[in-house]
């Protein structure tokens, strides 16, 4: 730790001071660590820092090389814009939770050993659960409740593959993991992809996030997704089943957004969509393949986190979270529909903003392979995003139905934390190539190309014409949808009942047998027992008993104390002894 | 300003000139992409001008599709489903 100063530090250990700071001074502090980290990481150089020995192992909380770094950075940068836009917030729990949570994540990326990861990665799990506590709603607690426990089975899942890898390998150190198979190679990945959302262990992001408060849910989406990826990125590049597992999940989230009918739970679906671009990017391995999916983390943390703000600016101010009973808000909150559509823009990769330069590098990857298929489903993904979060939210939200609601813009510190993360939309949409620096692997890659820009506005354009065409069958209803949660929301509810039923009935029954049958016999034994007990046993203990306080009663005449009494018995003693002996051996 | 442009735009009355708008951007789209030279084809597919615009066309409509049926037969609840 000599000339590296750990980022995690700054946010863990600040976090403890925020509850003694008040007003101005606490908004400034807020602002100021992020700030510190954001210059703590870019002026790090690559290298293994804070190597330790623990009990025979290796300990290390720096291994920072470009893949670590630019998470670092993009990790930093929004927990500085998310700062900002939570400015207003007076519960300094939240923030302090937040800080616990961005300080970890980042405890996360620079771990170069599984411990360290996995105990980074369990505060996260706690850390950002209390986000969702946080609204102090029945809703909320349920949910976070149900959070905690997914993530509790993915992090038992995690450690036990490490250890399984431990006494496979003899090596703690966190890298590329060898494809043989092995049951801690499925359990580490089981633990990673619980935490990436991948289908059917996804449907805690929906449940969970959008129950969040309107600021939680800004950092809920940036860190645990986004680590998760990174690992998978560390420790699983080129494996197969991850191709499938991310165009599986590019479609699975955008069908479901399109269902949806709260703003945040459509936006959280269409996390898992996106993941799926970043996972099937990882699955690849290729040096393109890897690049995509890590500048499509990056571009896409900022541009999730501005839909994320600017809905929840919407339900910050009115209130309300569901599309069907909103409607008409462009007339009221202008700024925040402009916002929100630069977040659009981006994350269905309009040409010049910033989903375009890192999403078409995933699908470029994908043709590379020559993998036909996906390249077919992940542009209808594409289609299905642009569809669902920049044609059908927004058109609900803020144009359709005149819902007639009085609103305004949201505070001032929500709108400069939006026009941060719009403006990095658009300046790296423009100009791609600091991003394209950072990656992990040099690019060789052109996002503008004639076809390509023709290519992805034909997409996007038509698509848009489609959803004119059908807009009538496309209005939001009061419904829910199901997903994988039903088995463990309903299977509590089977435990519950079997519980109360089956168990209940059989639990009364043997309750009945005993009392009309075993209990009788049990008495009448037992007073057998009293019987012996009194007229035998303690008859017999009180015998002997006086026998001894006879015998102790006249040994406590003997014992007079006085030495001369003891002399003379020992004297009459040996006389008795002698007389004895010349009586008897004599004769 | 923002407000005053947003309002402009937005405006029913102003519904005609959107749409009109917006068709000439779906002529521009289709058209220019019978001009924009090829310079990477991964797939045959790739090379048929105009391609994109189908694909989107079909995508989005197969995806409407699939979410009503799927919502429609099995998935879509009562909200107090659960309670």
């Amino acid at each position: 730790m000599t000339d590296w100063f750990h980022p995690s530090i700054l946010f863990i250990a600040g976090a403890f001071l925020i509850p003694f700071l008040k007003g101005n001074v606490r908004k400034a502090y807020l602002v100021l660590i992020p700030a510190l980290a954001m210059i703590a990481v870019f002026s790090t150089a690559e290298g293994t820092y804070g190597t330790h020995s623990f009990l025979g192992h290796e300990i290390i909380f720096g291994k920072v090389d470009k893949l670590s770094l630019v998470f670092s950075y993009v990790f930093t940068l929004m927990a500085f814009i998310g700062m900002v836009y939570s400015l207003h917030v007076e519960d300094p729990g939240q923030h302090m939770a937040a800080f616990l949570y961005v300080g970890s994540s980042l405890g996360a990326v620079f771990a170069g050993d599984y411990f360290t990861l996995f105990i980074f990665w369990e505060i996260m799990a706690f850390t950002s659960a209390y986000l969702i506590f946080a609204k102090r709603e029945r809703r909320s607690i349920e949910a976070g409740f149900r959070y905690l426990l997914v993530h509790v089975f993915g992090g038992a899942c995690l450690l036990g593959g490490i250890i399984l890898h431990y006494t496979d390998t003899g090596s703690t150190l966190f890298g590329p993991i060898e494809h043989n198979g092995s049951m801690g190679f499925y359990l580490i990945m089981i633990g990673f992809i619980v935490n990436a959302a991948v289908p059917p262990l996804h449907a805690w992001l929906p449940d969970a996030y959008p129950e969040s408060t309107v600021t939680g849910t800004v950092f809920l989406s940036i860190f645990t997704t986004k680590v998760a990826l990174y690992v998978l990125a560390r420790a699983f590049p080129g494996t197969e089943i991850l191709v499938w597992f991310g165009t599986m999940m590019a479609l699975y989230g955008v069908i479901y957004a399109t269902m949806e009918n709260d703003c945040r739970r459509l936006l959280a679906y269409h996390m898992v969509s996106q993941l799926g671009y970043m996972i099937a990017g990882v699955g690849m391995g290729t040096e393109i393949g890897l690049n995509g999916a890590i500048a499509h983390a990056f571009t896409y943390i900022i541009y999730k986190g501005l839909l994320f703000m600017a809905a929840g600016s919407v339900i910050y101010v009115t209130g309300i979270r569901k599309l069907s009973e909103m409607g008409g808000l462009y007339k009221t909150m202008p700024l925040t529909f402009i916002l929100y559509m630069i977040g659009g823009f981006s994350i269905s990769a309009f040409p010049f903003f910033s989903g375009f330069v890192s999403k078409s590098m995933v699908v470029a990857a994908a043709s590379h392979d020559h993998r036909a298929v996906v390249t077919l489903l992940l542009t209808i993904a594409s289609s299905g995003t642009f569809l669902s979060t920049t044609l059908k939210l927004p058109y609900h939200m803020f144009f359709g139905h005149d819902s007639g609601i009085k609103a305004k813009e949201p505070p001032l510190n929500m709108l400069i934390g939006m026009g941060i993360a719009a403006f990095l939309c658009i300046a790296i949409g423009v100009f791609p190539g600091p991003l394209y620096s950072v990656l992990p692997y040099p690019v060789d890659f052109e996002p503008y190309t004639g076809d390509h820009i023709t290519g992805s506005l034909g997409i996007l354009m038509f698509t848009a014409l489609g959803f004119f065409m059908l807009l009538k069958y496309l209005h939001p209803k009061n419904l829910i949808s199901l997903d994988t949660d039903w088995s463990y929301r309903m299977g509590s509810r089977v435990f519950m009942r079997i519980a109360k039923g089956p168990v209940g009935v059989y639990e009364g029954f043997i309750t009945e047998v005993s009392n009309t049958i075993a209990l009788p016999v049990i008495y009448s034994f037992a007073g057998i027992g009293l019987w012996i007990d009194r007229n035998i046993v303690d008859r017999f203990v009180n015998g002997v008993a006086n026998f001894v306080l006879t015998i102790s009663a006249s040994v406590r005449r003997i014992q007079t104390g006085f030495l001369q009494h003891y002399a003379l018995g020992m004297v009459i003693g040996i006389m008795v002894i002698i007389i004895i002996y010349s009586l008897v051996g004599g004769g | 300003m923002i407000k005053g442009m947003v309002n402009y735009i937005c405006c029913p009355e102003n519904a005609g000139k959107r749409k009109v708008i917006f068709y000439s951007i779906l002529v521009l789209v289709f058209a220019s992409d019978f001009i924009a030279s090829r310079h990477h084809v991964a797939f045959a597919w790739d090379a048929i001008p105009g391609w994109s615009a189908f694909y989107g066309f079909v995508s989005c409509v197969s995806i409407i599709a699939v979410f009503k049926f799927l919502g429609k037969v099995w998935l879509l609840k009562k909200e107090d489903y659960y309670d």
